[in-house]
């Protein structure tokens, strides 16, 4: 993309923040977003930010963008401290490259759990404070003067006391870059008093492409040549093709080529419609290989609440404070409770998909992707191949949503791509259909927990215990995290015990079970069921003990001012105190992360059908600093909508292993004619930025069941709650 | 035997089998692929296309069935991105992942062709055919009622 080759890496790093020349020259063209301009003389200015003579500031944007907008914020946050006119700012993409553009909490380019800003803020910031220090050095030589008396407006230097000013571009046709990065100390930092950017909301880059259908995605991608694949999977973990009846297939016209596979059988023609017709026509049976075969979902959680609830079962001990037992001995009442949540599927709307284009000798392919961690990707498929990583050329590409599925240590869609087009040396485009996408998902964990609680005389909460039985997923979904973190799986048992609420006594407990279904990550993690079974029976608590469930709550994080405000604020947006006749509200607290958040939900039922209706959901949410408040308001209606799937409708069910869902006819995603009316308030306060992409989604689903109890008098404990299970509790 | 037919207003002739959905035809033989594939059984919209100016799901429809007629994709629905529907979406700021939003747009469209001013209960309504897995569905709302102001 440089028009200078001289500017390969010859240059030096100085730790993770330093300066270093020539990076630019690698950074690959950000396909379908906007284009850095190819300037004909530029200074490259550290791995992030390369200044051009015509004033215009190419910043490098680290993680992937899947709609939530890190494109735009983080590099954004760059430019804040390095004073640079947005209207001059290019947005590039970062190549895959875990040492210059890991995330900070992650070791390596993965771009989830609301991570994004989080873990790159207080690190951009530096390196644009960095690059801004080069430019007033350099301005500070030209004119020979004392760098003190120097200050910046947006993409100048400025010396009052002379009333000379200098563009960045200027000094980007002379500039001197260090070979180690100037130090600059977190209160040299700009005040957030002086921003220009940071809380005022700019256009996101990708969102004009978005409006037009010129964005583009990895399914967009058609290269000359191209054939097009599908593979039919095995559709149980760890089975393979045993019988394979190719014959109908092979006799549709278009068919070039049928690979079997370890785990499958490829289709590969010369549209995707042959692809898909040719997949279809495949007769396979299958191996009884994968642990998989014979689960019942329904069998399933019973078998889950069994073992949560069991005494004699091994736990993983997640948090012990105090001495819960004795708590409970000593209490004036103790309450205990089951809750479950079932299996949730991804359903991001582009299916899963690759390019891949192996060259005719094997030892190079380049690909095409939208992935949570491009450089897993490059590894994958260079071991698709075994071929070494730096002969992996990725195109980043846009992901129609992400939400965990795209980033396990595998990437398996990456891999299929990769072997396909390996088996015929041409670019070969792999879509999985929605169907594929559904059977061969990896989902949200089952699980099901067991709780008790304790309350002494005056109803104060004196002691909590939560044990979790639920689906390991770490293990599966990416080994060689598991390994690092010593099976302690996060992803699983995060945030068992609400350690945001004071409770002097509390126990949390995992009980990891392996069915061999694929488990994911997914929006919310581990805080979607924990909420679901905490906020509900944190609910139940309150009414046994007579309290009104704000007030007890406001009670529990007392300490906590920004907690009062946010609780304050949701029970003012919903009139909490307001009778409603035919419905009933339901409130609910989280620190999400260091987000806290508060929700309320208005809600009728249909005693007849079990219908339950959602008629408002107001949100009160302190990110902290909120770099793009647009952003976390977008992010936090959507959290709600997929809540709302989780509480209501969202379904996957296991017989014999096998998925029994198949596409969104019989998978219920929340539709607009499904939503209540969503109320946000964002209440930013000046602290250090924590994640926005899911904070809302788990407490949805208890709000809602807490409205339902305060309405019906019946407690739900089933995750989704569905008509069916909301006829039977309340005959019960 | 080529099927004829013509798109955002230009003419053309495809050669695919006649069974072939008009969706795989626009995306792969007239590299148009704007109209995206989401889940191939009409029940996700994000194919949505007008043939005659109706809405209509390309996954669903043939491509025999437009023959002779006329068929405008996201990328014909305006010369500059400025049809209103467009204008209102990016005032609004709806897209998240954007996979959807062609489908969408085109829906919403369609919607205010037939209802310039639509009341909030037929915007749910025609919408709801519409899956957005990001959930910006209040956005979208927002945005069909300035569209249906402004325009």
């Amino acid at each position: 993309m440089a028009s200078s080759p001289s500017v390969s890496r010859r240059g030096f790093m100085v730790g993770a923040a330093g300066l270093t020349f020539g990076v630019a020259a690698c950074l690959p063209h950000s396909v379908g977003v906007a284009q850095a301009a190819v300037p004909s003389k530029q200074a490259v200015l550290s791995p992030w930010v390369t200044l051009s003579t015509d004033g215009t500031v190419s910043i490098v944007s680290p993680a992937a963008e899947m709609g939530q907008g890190s494109f735009t914020s983080l590099p954004l946050i760059i430019a804040e401290d390095l004073d640079a006119d947005w209207a001059k700012v290019r947005v590039v993409v970062a190549p895959p490259d875990d040492k210059l553009y890991a995330n900070p909490n992650f070791g390596y380019m993965y771009t989830a759990s609301s991570n994004a800003v989080l873990a790159y803020y207080t690190p951009l910031r530096r390196f644009g404070a960095q690059v801004r220090r080069v430019l007033l050095d350099n301005a500070a030589r030209h004119w020979n003067v004392p760098v003190a008396e120097l200050t910046t407006a947006p993409n100048v230097v400025i010396h009052e006391k002379s009333g000379r000013r200098l563009d960045y571009g200027a000094i980007a046709a002379f500039a001197v870059v260090p070979e180690k990065a100037p130090e600059v100390k977190e209160e040299e930092l700009k005040p957030s008093s002086q921003f220009r950017l940071i809380g005022k909301d700019v256009m996101r880059i990708d969102m004009p492409h978005k409006v037009n259908g010129t964005a583009q995605y990895s399914i967009d991608v058609q290269t000359p040549g191209m054939l097009y694949g599908a593979i039919l999977r095995a559709p149980v973990e760890g089975a393979a093709p045993d019988q394979v009846n190719d014959a109908k297939a092979h006799a549709i016209a278009g068919i070039v080529k049928i690979v079997r596979l370890p785990y499958g059988v490829g289709v590969i023609a010369k549209t995707s419609w042959a692809a898909f017709a040719g997949k279809k026509a495949l007769e396979v049976t299958w191996t009884r290989d994968g642990k998989a075969w014979g689960f019942d979902s329904d069998k399933g959680s019973e078998d889950y609440a069994a073992a949560a609830r069991n005494p004699q079962v091994p736990v993983q001990t997640w948090v012990t404070q105090g001495d819960v037992p004795q708590a409970l001995q000593n209490a004036a009442t103790v309450l205990e409770a089951d809750y479950g949540c079932g299996f949730m599927y991804h359903g991001q709307m582009e299916p899963l998909n690759a390019v891949a284009s192996v060259s005719p000798k094997g030892d190079k392919v380049e690909i095409w992707v939208g992935v949570q961690s491009k450089t897993i990707a490059v590894t994958v498929a260079a071991d698709a191949l075994g071929i070494a990583p730096d002969k992996v050329v990725l195109h980043d590409m846009l992901m129609g949503g992400g939400f965990g599925r795209r980033g396990h240590r595998d990437e398996e869609f990456v891999h299929d791509a990769v072997v396909l087009s390996n088996a015929v040396k041409k670019p070969v485009k792999m879509m999985w259909t929605r169907e594929d996408d559904v059977r061969n998902g990896r989902f949200y964990p089952l699980s099901a927990h067991y709780l008790r609680g304790g309350l002494d005389a005056s109803g104060k909460l004196v002691a909590l215990h939560h044990r979790k039985a639920c689906d390991q997923v770490t293990a599966f979904q990416d080994p060689v995290r598991y390994q690092q973190i010593k099976g302690r799986d996060t992803i699983a048992f995060a945030n068992l015990d609400m350690k945001w609420y004071a409770i002097p006594n509390r126990l949390a407990e995992g009980v990891p079970q392996d069915n061999g279904v694929r488990s994911s990550t997914l929006r919310g993690v581990a805080n979607l069921s924990n909420a679901f079974a905490t906020e509900s029976f944190i609910d139940e608590l309150a009414r046994k003990g007579g309290i009104d469930p704000a007030a007890f709550r406001r009670s529990l994080v007392a300490d906590s001012p920004r907690s009062l405000a946010l609780i304050d604020a949701v029970t003012r947006m919903s009139q909490w105190d307001r009778k409603r006749t035919d419905t009933a509200l339901g409130i609910g607290f989280e620190n999400y992360s260091n987000t806290l958040i508060a929700e309320v939900a208005e809600v009728s039922v249909d005693r007849r059908t079990g219908a339950i209706r959602v008629h408002d959901i107001w949100v009160a949410i302190d990110p902290g600093i909120a770099v793009q408040p647009d952003s976390v308001l977008a992010q936090t209606e959507g959290s709600v909508v997929w809540g709302l799937g989780f509480a209501l409708s969202e379904h996957i069910s296991i017989k014999d292993g096998v998925v029994q869902q198949v596409n969104f006819s019989d998978y219920h995603v929340p539709r607009m004619n499904e939503i209540p009316e969503i109320h946000i308030e964002l209440i930013a306060t000046e602290v250090h930025p924590s994640g926005v992409g899911q904070m809302a989604m788990p407490l949805v689903a208890p709000v809602i069941g807490n409205a339902v109890a305060a309405l019906t008098g019946v407690r739900l404990r089933q995750a989704p709650m569905t008509r069916d299970r909301v006829l039977a509790a309340l005959k019960a | 035997m080529a099927i004829s037919f013509k798109v955002n207003g230009r003419a053309v002739d495809v050669n695919a089998p006649p069974d072939t959905p008009l969706l795989w035809v626009l995306r792969e033989e007239l590299k148009l692929p704007g109209t995206k594939f989401g889940c191939g059984v009409g029940q996700c919209g994000a194919c949505m296309v007008h043939v005659d100016g109706d809405r209509t799901f390309s996954c669903q429809a043939p491509v025999a069935a437009v023959a002779h007629r006329s068929v405008t994709t996201i990328e014909g629905l305006s010369a500059h991105s400025d049809h209103p529907v467009q204008k209102a979406w990016l005032a609004e700021r709806v897209p998240q992942c954007g996979y959807c939003q062609s489908g969408q747009i085109m829906s919403a469209a369609a919607l205010l062709k037939d209802h310039p001013h639509p009341t909030r209960a037929q915007i749910v309504e025609y919408m709801s055919t519409n899956i957005c897995r990001c959930g910006t569905y209040p956005r979208i709302v927002r945005a069909i009622e300035r569209a249906a102001r402004e325009s």
